[in-house]
């Protein structure tokens, strides 16, 4: 795999090492690791440095909602501005435009119910180029980011083998 | 009553790693570093298909050889890794594990009085059952100069006239010692010449992490004295399944199958179909888990390394062999004070032959956390090593 690519893999999994462990384990100097990792932030790749939390253990009364939304995209401008409109809701966690049966998928993460409808009723449904929404809740995550949740692995190999 | 017991068996001395497992099994909070099997877990679609199997009711015996069209698949796999031609009707023969091509491999070859050269440090399987195939062990003792790869001059010194067989352990557990082109070239000109045949280990040739494994049968004129050992075990974390395979010869195949017909009749039903899935669709798994071995790897050798202590860099397997020699224990003091005092159970060389003394096996099956916090624990016992050595 190309040095980059697996720069990225692992910090994708583990964004707390730092460049000095990432240069033992990827068997290059540090600076070379300190670069790499400046030039991604520049152009972009990397966009941050996140902790996947689950919200499930720390407030019950919050849900993840995905909610389908159908546009009229605009002439010229296609799908982006009303994109744009919508991702600069600072509740809004992601934004994504869909090929099937609708435009856009936009995702609330860490609400409660009266803050998604709240959302979907005042803010959503009142851009004039929406002309449906369909909301739905995460009722589990069971993984997320490649992560199972709530699980963790037990080592169930004999403690010493040959 | 008579004594019920074959001599050949009581003689036989109980493996290293039992006693050691003792100990470290009495220690409910101790940490290992003492497997020899991958932490990962069987790949999702390989377990799946042994489920599939199960449920469509593929519960019974197989041919004794094991599926044709796993042995194709093995063919084929050995067409693209090693360039290597067997015709999957005779010349593969798939096994309950590695280990049990190894002890058929020696029983079909071997008469009574013949020697069989075992280079050591190595797996601990060899020396047994080359005694219950009736034949007499040679031991080399590999050196820490040379890597512990098998040089020609070393089989030079060790071979006699009743030598027939050389079992060639690479890339080897314990010491992660791999043989490259140029090693592989000397020995096999050694091997034609005093007319041995080869038991070649290569287990965990899919975890090279310098090139790609190289075969000895891909030698000029090996291929034809080579009975190749591999398996499902390392490569796709498979241990529990049971399932290895050899290639060679079909004459000596042949033979193989038949103590192995008698011995064992077929390997594991669900494990050779689950097997298919994993050789035909498993490359992807064997490069993700290398990558991940391979940064285990560095951080070890980087760790010892800082702490001073003498390390090879093993381009192989899973393991790293520390030299503890400059704390003047012996491997078995060493690895039982270092589980006493830190709770961390490493495995004295000396388990995988005499010339283990002075090494630890580590074993880099565990995650990165894991290893960290091993490390400390071991820098800690260096320090107090160090310490009691400045009262003295």
């Amino acid at each position: 795999m190309e040095f980059r690519e697996e720069l990225l893999r692992i910090i994708e999994k583990n964004s707390r090492m730092n460049t000095k462990e990432l240069a033992v384990i990827l068997g290059v100097a540090e600076d070379v690791v300190a670069e790499e990792l400046k030039t991604l932030e520049d152009e972009g790749t990397i966009c941050g440095y996140h902790t996947m939390v689950n919200w499930e253990n720390v407030s019950t009364e919050t849900v993840t909602a995905l909610i389908e939304v159908k546009v009229t995209p605009q002439r010229g401008q296609g799908f982006d501005n009303i994109a744009e409109r919508i991702y600069n809701y600072p509740e809004v966690e992601s934004v994504y435009l869909m090929a099937g049966g609708y435009d856009l998928m936009v995702i609330l993460e860490g609400k409660t119910i009266r803050e998604v409808s709240g959302f979907v009723s005042e803010k959503l449904s009142g851009l004039e180029t929406v002309t449906g929404t369909a909301t739905h809740f995460i009722l589990k995550k069971y993984k997320d980011h490649g992560t199972v949740l709530g699980k963790k692995k037990e080592d169930t190999r004999e403690i010493v083998t040959p | 009553m008579r004594e019920p017991l074959a001599k050949k068996v009581v003689d036989i001395k109980p493996s290293g790693i039992r006693k050691f497992f003792d100990i470290v099994s009495e220690m409910k909070d101790a940490i290992s570093l003492g497997v020899g099997e991958p932490d990962f877990d069987t790949p999702w679609h390989i377990r799946d298909e042994g489920i599939y199997a199960l449920e469509k009711g593929r519960t019974f015996y197989t041919s004794n050889a094991g599926l044709k069209e796993l042995r194709v698949e093995i063919a084929n796999y050995m067409k693209r890794s090693q360039d290597l031609e067997y015709h999957p009707l005779d010349q593969i023969l798939v096994t309950v594990g590695g280990s049990e091509g190894i002890d058929m491999a020696l029983r079909a070859m071997c008469d009574p009085g013949d020697e069989v050269l075992i280079p050591q440090p190595s797996y601990v399987s060899y020396e047994p059952c080359a005694i219950l195939a009736g034949a007499v062990p040679v031991i080399i003792d590999l050196k820490p100069e040379n890597e512990f790869r098998l040089t020609a001059q070393e089989i030079e010194d060790a071979v006699t006239d009743k030598t027939k067989v050389i079992v060639l352990p690479f890339p080897n557990n314990p010491t992660g010692a791999i043989m490259e082109k140029s090693d592989l070239e000397a020995v096999a000109e050694v091997i034609a010449k005093h007319d041995l045949y080869v038991i070649s280990d290569e287990i965990y040739g899919e975890l090279t992490y310098k090139g790609k494994h190289i075969s000895i049968a891909t030698m000029p004129g090996m291929q034809e004295r080579t009975i190749l050992i591999n398996g499902f075990s390392k490569a796709y974390a498979m241990t529990g399944w049971r399932l290895g395979y050899a290639c060679g010869p079909a004459n000596i195949i042949a033979q193989m199958t038949k103590i192995h017909q008698f011995a064992i009749m077929c390997a594991p039903t669900t494990s050779q179909y689950a097997a298919i899935e994993a050789i035909k669709n498993g490359d992807a798994d064997i490069a993700r888990m290398r990558e991940s071995y391979n940064m285990r790897r560095r951080f070890l050798l980087n760790s010892f390394r800082e702490m001073g202590i003498e390390c090879f860099e093993p381009y192989g397997a899973f393991y790293v062999f520390p030299c503890i020699k400059e704390f003047g224990m012996t491997s078995d003091e060493f690895a039982t004070r270092f589980l006493k005092e830190e709770k961390v159970a490493a495995v004295p060389g000396t388990a995988f032959g005499n010339s283990g003394e002075g090494y630890l096996r580590i074993s880099y099956a565990y995650s990165l956390e894991r290893l960290e916090e091993a490390m400390k624990r071991f820098a800690h016992f260096v320090e107090t090593l160090h310490s009691e050595k400045k009262e003295d």
